[in-house]
């Protein structure tokens, strides 16, 4: 099982000290923390991207790219990428550049936006959402796996002969995970292609996770991918902690009742009550993460978010040790004992080679088909 | 004979408020006339007042926390929905909007209601046709024709035939016509309908 973080990428005020980080303090400070991830023994660093203000991240392949220099395991994912506003042109080659730079340590998330302005700045409807996702990822799954394309859409200028430079390293694309918080269209598309689904599952009750969960689990069965429980699943969580767990109450609650997104609303435990939030020990988080697989089954990489709401820098790398030397250690070794047999880990570069060379011997794969 | 779910809605803000008191009396008349057609009826009624933190909540995080979850499915699966407002600054309250706005899209479409509202004079009784009706029909309710306004005054005005009593029985009788007339609402799983992806491909969606 995969552990590591993702970053929404936001320029927040620190409620403590009123004081604003600028977009430059706000980069390098994510590149810090990714390098930290990597330090303690994290597994994966996922960026979002948006293109309005208070965020940064507009540009996630050339951060990624610049986090993959400096590291030597880390893989390196998105949270999302957007496939309904980028042209899939440019996301074939964005991140198969990256899949070359990095030594194929790159997947992605796939989401679809939900800020309305966002859309007509980049010529498109947020009306069209759901066709906008289907229609660009088919053609950019044909963009990797076909090396002369002909393509006529209804959102994009017809291709000629197009072909997507450079080819994905080794000839196998990124593995593609599906974001969604709540459309089961989503869930569909990544169960129809036997990708992996992440759910969101921080802002909504556990209840909405585990239909989604269950819904793609479902479906993945149905276009014969495997067994249900053999879907490729991630969840998203998100965590505060200290060794008293009071303390981690006391330090996180103003950073909680200003966040972007819920502040000023529910009060922090009415939201740890109703979302995965957990603020309190290690102990406590370890034992709430574990509940997870409760709901949505064996699952392959859980994502924590870590670095919003105006948390510093310097509070943000604690909460990666704490995260790295008390956790994740005990995560993996408690999940790895749960898990039910044949349950596969999620695809990497190396293990997508392995299978997609394995099916070209006519022996089975062990790992996830390369579809 | 059918048993019908009516889920009654009643914005007042005091306790007591003439709002649910025009709410239950609604609910009666409601069910009186829907005994008369043979069915029964079991009434949940909802004081938005007790949800109004969650009501709050829920238009800044995204999704219902608590009872206010249920209050919504309920209102999803509800044959008939009885709808009360006090009126304020000359139009529905805030909260009872707010109610409105976290109810999932499609929750009233083509569900009978009878809309109600209370004041302290007649002089805002039109505020039902000119405010609440209009946000009815964005819903897409299917709204009865008479709608219920009781100003203070009205609480004393006995006359059979132009009285609140007879308002609110001619009320009661309209809603039970409509859900006498259509068949049980039963609340299906979105998960359900979920458009197979080929057709979602084919853009025949």
């Amino acid at each position: 099982m995969q552990f590591g973080i993702f970053t929404v990428g936001d320029v927040t005020t620190d409620p403590t000290t009123g004081r604003t980080p600028t977009e430059h303090e706000r980069i390098k400070a994510t590149i810090a923390i990714a390098r930290k991830a990597e330090e303690v023994g994290l597994d994966v660093f996922a960026t979002g991207e948006h293109h309005n203000p208070p965020f940064i991240p507009s540009a996630p392949t050339t951060t990624l790219a610049f986090i993959a220099a400096q590291t030597q395991r880390l893989i390196l994912s998105t949270a999302t990428t957007l496939i309904t506003t980028t042209d899939p042109v440019r996301i074939a080659e964005d991140y198969a550049t990256l899949q070359h730079l990095s030594d194929g340590r790159n997947d992605l998330m796939l989401g679809r936006g939900n800020t309305g302005p966002v859309y007509p700045w980049f010529g498109k409807d947020i009306r069209q959402g759901i066709p906008l996702a289907i229609e660009n990822y088919a053609l950019l799954r044909r963009l990797w796996r076909e090396d002369v394309v002909d393509w006529e859409g209804k959102f994009r200028t017809p291709l000629q002969g197009f072909t997507a430079t450079p080819r994905p390293l080794d000839g196998v694309p990124p593995f593609v995970w599906h974001g969604s918080i709540r459309s089961p269209e989503i869930a569909e598309q990544a169960a129809y292609y036997g990708d992996g689904f992440f759910a969101n599952h921080i802002f909504w009750p556990a209840s909405h996770t585990q239909q989604m969960v269950g819904f793609y689990r479902k479906r993945f069965e149905h276009y014969g991918h495997g067994p249900a429980d053999h879907a490729i699943v991630g969840l998203g969580g998100q965590v505060f902690m200290r060794t008293n767990s009071q303390d981690a109450v006391r330090e996180f609650r103003p950073y909680f009742d200003n966040a972007p997104v819920y502040g000023h609303g529910p009060s922090l435990e009415d939201f740890s009550r109703e979302t995965p939030l957990t603020v309190g020990s290690p102990q406590q988080v370890i034992e709430r993460t574990l509940g997870f697989r409760d709901y949505v089954g064996d699952y392959q990489r859980q994502l924590f978010l870590m670095d919003h709401a105006g948390l510093p820098l310097k509070t943000v790398l604690e909460q990666l040790d704490i995260l790295g030397e008390e956790v994740v250690p005990v995560l993996r070794r408690e999940f790895a004992a749960l898990r039910a047999p044949g349950v596969p880990d999620a695809p990497t570069h190396a293990s997508l080679v392995a299978a997609r060379d394995a099916a070209a011997a006519g022996s089975t794969p062990q790992t996830q088909e390369v579809s | 004979m059918t048993t019908r779910n009516l889920v009654v809605v009643s914005g007042g803000l005091s306790v007591p408020s003439s709002s649910r008191l025009l709410a239950d009396r609604l609910a009666t008349a409601t069910q009186r006339a829907l005994a008369e057609r043979g069915d029964d009826a079991v009434v949940e009624t909802v004081e938005l007042r007790e949800h109004a933190h969650a009501i709050t909540d829920h238009l800044l995080t995204g999704f219902a926390t608590g009872d206010l979850r249920g209050v919504l499915d309920a209102v999803r699966g509800a044959d008939g929905v009885l709808l009360v407002t006090p009126v304020f600054s000359a139009s529905y309250s805030g909260l009872f909007k707010s109610f409105l706005d976290v109810l999932e899209p499609g929750s009233l479409q083509a569900k009978p209601v009878v809309i109600g509202a209370t004041g302290g004079t007649a002089r805002h009784s039109l505020a039902l046709e000119y405010a609440v009706r209009p946000l009815l029909s964005y819903a897409r309710a299917t709204v009865v024709p008479t709608a219920v306004f009781a100003a203070s005054s009205d609480w004393a005005d006995g006359d059979a035939q132009s009285g609140l009593s007879a308002r609110i029985d001619q009320a009661g009788a309209e809603l039970a016509d409509l859900v006498v007339g259509s068949p049980p609402v039963v609340v299906t799983d979105p998960f359900d309908e979920v458009t197979p992806f080929e057709r979602l491909l084919s853009g025949d969606a």
